[in-house]
């Protein structure tokens, strides 16, 4: 690698437009609101859930690593329901905030490039949820005062809201790109959040109702085992998946008429990663194409 | 340093520009001109390199704006008519990313700024929050944005919009002062006289046509073929107004009580006839002047024609 190469390489990992967003969110007031509403709401529900079920708990007093092991579970489910609460918020006011209060074009004009602006306000956006997901960790060390978790899970679930926030942020972004106006961004973006989240789990469950009832009453009963396919898109889902493999399998067994044991054909979270990994590339690809208007005429 | 040719924009059915044809040669100071929405602001758009034209082609510096705008970024520092400012930046902190965005590295930066500052009179406010200045301030700093690398090409939108007399006059000089660093510029208004003594060439654009273009001198010279009269006579003032008429040059007749107000279609000869003919029958003159005719009545009297503007 040449000097020069180093020097560019160096140059597009600190741009200017990441090195504007860091600053002007970190000199935004309502950031750090932002990071302390979210700590206290983390820290309420596991003090809260902690409080619960050392009264249900006979025993005197003691926690014992199994409750640990649920008490984990529910946090990282809550953090994952905070992560997909908040990022929406942080990415799909990126782009078309700064056409509402237009600075975009005069960002446009610079020699930046259309990926360079796209990526930079991912980056700072991703850089700022991680700040607030680190910044939860002590609420994990009650779970490890007591046992029952290893760190590689701990270890584990954090990549698992990296890429989560990767891909909702990516999603927040290219709305932000498309749409004029930051509120339908916004709107757009939870409205697919609800859907990853509650939309697929109904789905499936109503999907399962109704194979089930057409089973019922055919001679020959069909294979429905694809429903488990569609709870590969939810978060939590495919979260829960990491911790216990085996709910995969009673996904897809629950629509499986043969007998004998069936073993799920993919992982949710396997699914989810694969799917999302093309989602993000997409959605990021949109970004960049459609931030500039497209100034050469399609030759064909 | 500009080239448009048969340039054309639509919005839906609707046409803001309508085959537009420009040339600007490096280092003029060109005013464009034209009432509230004649595509002023469009045409600048696309020579910024944000919009797109329907049809025709428009270069900068040789450069096509659709083919290579990435060049002619570089070429060019645009201020729009309308622009907001990152709130939480200082002054100083505003023009250092925008230029870093232009790839000039610190160490030049650190150089620039202060010039920068002190060319648009800033230098006082550098570590001021952007939001604190007042509006004229953030025009002026905008401006100073517009020139952090040092382009040849400056393309103002209405930068004077806005702004109390005073800051326009500021805004003016600061205007002048990059004239003489010999930077094309190209600036929008639709106050003529505000350009008046600072361009070198004017184009009128109404409706999304250009309905003059040229020399300032030129416009002005041939708009005054259309020149105003006022004559004043002692007594029979009815019968000049009837004897002016009769005039083959005469376009239009009107008396007031500062005296008869004659639209002139001849030349200077034409008009000499007229003063010695009237002096022949006997009338009285008091005075016979040619009214001043400014850029502002140039503008008026170009597009009056079209109307409907609101
Ligand atoms: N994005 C757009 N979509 C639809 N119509 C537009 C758009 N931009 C401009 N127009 C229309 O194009 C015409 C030209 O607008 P433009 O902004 O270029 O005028 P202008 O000469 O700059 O006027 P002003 O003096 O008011 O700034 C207007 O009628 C305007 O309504
Ligand atoms: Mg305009």
């Amino acid at each position: 690698m040449s000097r020069t190469e180093r020097q560019s390489w160096r140059n597009k990992l600190i741009n200017p437009v990441l090195n504007k967003e860091f600053t002007l969110r970190m000199r935004t007031p309502r950031s750090m609101w932002a990071l302390l509403a979210y700590l206290i709401a983390i820290g309420t529900l596991a003090l809260g859930f902690m409080y619960v079920t050392q009264m249900e708990s006979s025993g005197g007093g003691s926690f014992d690593p199994n409750a640990s092991r649920i008490m984990f579970y529910f946090i990282s489910m809550v953090q994952l329901g905070l992560i997909a609460f908040m990022a929406p918020g942080l990415t799909a006011g990126v782009v078309s905030g700064e056409r509402e209060k237009q600075t975009l074009n005069l960002l446009l004009t610079t020699q930046q490039s259309s990926a360079t602006i796209i990526i930079s306000k991912l980056v700072s956006s991703l850089s700022f949820m991680l700040l607030i997901t680190v910044a939860t960790l002590p609420v994990y060390s009650i779970v490890f005062l007591f046992g029952g978790i290893s760190p590689a899970q701990l270890g584990m679930v954090f990549l698992f809201y990296l890429f989560t926030m990767l891909a909702i942020g990516s999603l927040g972004i290219m709305f932000s790109t498309l749409f004029k106006r930051t509120m339908i961004a916004v709107i757009v973006t939870y409205g697919v959040m609800l859907f990853l989240f509650g939309g697929t789990a109904f789905l499936y469950l109503v999907l399962h109702q109704i194979m089930e009832s057409i089973n019922r009453s055919s001679a020959s009963p069909v294979d429905f085992s694809w429903i488990g396919y569609i709870l590969g898109l939810n978060p939590a889902a495919a979260l829960y998946s990491v911790f216990d493999p085996s709910i995969s399998s009673t996904v897809f067994r629950a629509g499986w008429t043969g007998s004998g044991q069936q073993s799920a054909p993919i992982q949710l979270w396997q699914e989810f990663l694969l799917v999302f990994t093309v989602i993000t590339g997409a959605s990021i690809a949109v970004s960049i194409r459609y931030i500039r208007p497209r100034l050469k005429k399609a030759k064909d | 340093m500009i080239e448009i040719r048969a340039l054309s924009k639509q919005f839906g059915q609707f046409h803001a520009l309508k085959s537009i044809d420009l040339t600007i040669a490096r280092g003029t100071v060109f005013g464009f001109v034209g009432p509230n929405g004649a595509g002023k602001s469009t045409t600048m758009s696309i020579l910024a390199t944000l919009m797109a034209p329907t049809s025709g082609t428009a270069k900068v510096g040789g450069y096509d704006v659709t083919e290579h705008p990435k060049e002619v970024r570089k070429l060019i520092g645009y201020m729009p008519d309308f622009f907001g400012v990152y709130d939480q930046f200082k002054a100083i902190e505003y023009l250092h990313f925008y230029a870093a965005s232009y790839g000039i590295p610190k160490s030049e930066r650190d150089q620039l700024i202060p010039q920068l500052l002190e060319l648009v009179n800033l230098t006082d406010k550098k570590n001021a929050y952007v939001d604190t200045l007042s509006r004229g301030m953030k025009q002026r700093l905008c401006l100073a944005r517009s020139l952090v690398h040092d382009p040849e090409l400056l393309i103002l939108d209405e930068p004077a919009s806005g702004l109390d007399p005073r800051a326009r006059i500021e805004m003016r000089e600061i205007l002048k002062e990059l004239k003489t660093m010999g930077k094309t510029i190209i600036i929008s208004s639709h106050i003529l006289p505000e350009l008046a003594e600072m361009v070198d060439e004017i184009g009128v654009i109404e409706h999304g046509e250009m309905v003059a273009q040229g020399n300032v001198q030129d416009i002005q010279n041939r708009l005054r073929v259309k020149r105003i009269l006022v004559i004043r006579t002692e007594g029979r003032e009815q019968e000049a107004e009837d004897y002016i008429r009769e005039h083959p040059h005469v376009k239009r007749v009107s008396r007031d009580d500062r005296g008869i107000h004659v639209h002139f279609g001849g030349h200077d000869e034409e008009q000499a006839d007229l003063l010695h003919g009237m002096i022949q029958h006997g009338f009285r003159l008091i005075s016979f002047s040619e009214a001043q005719t400014n850029l502002e009545d140039v503008f008026l009297e170009i597009t009056r024609g079209g109307g409907g503007t609101e």
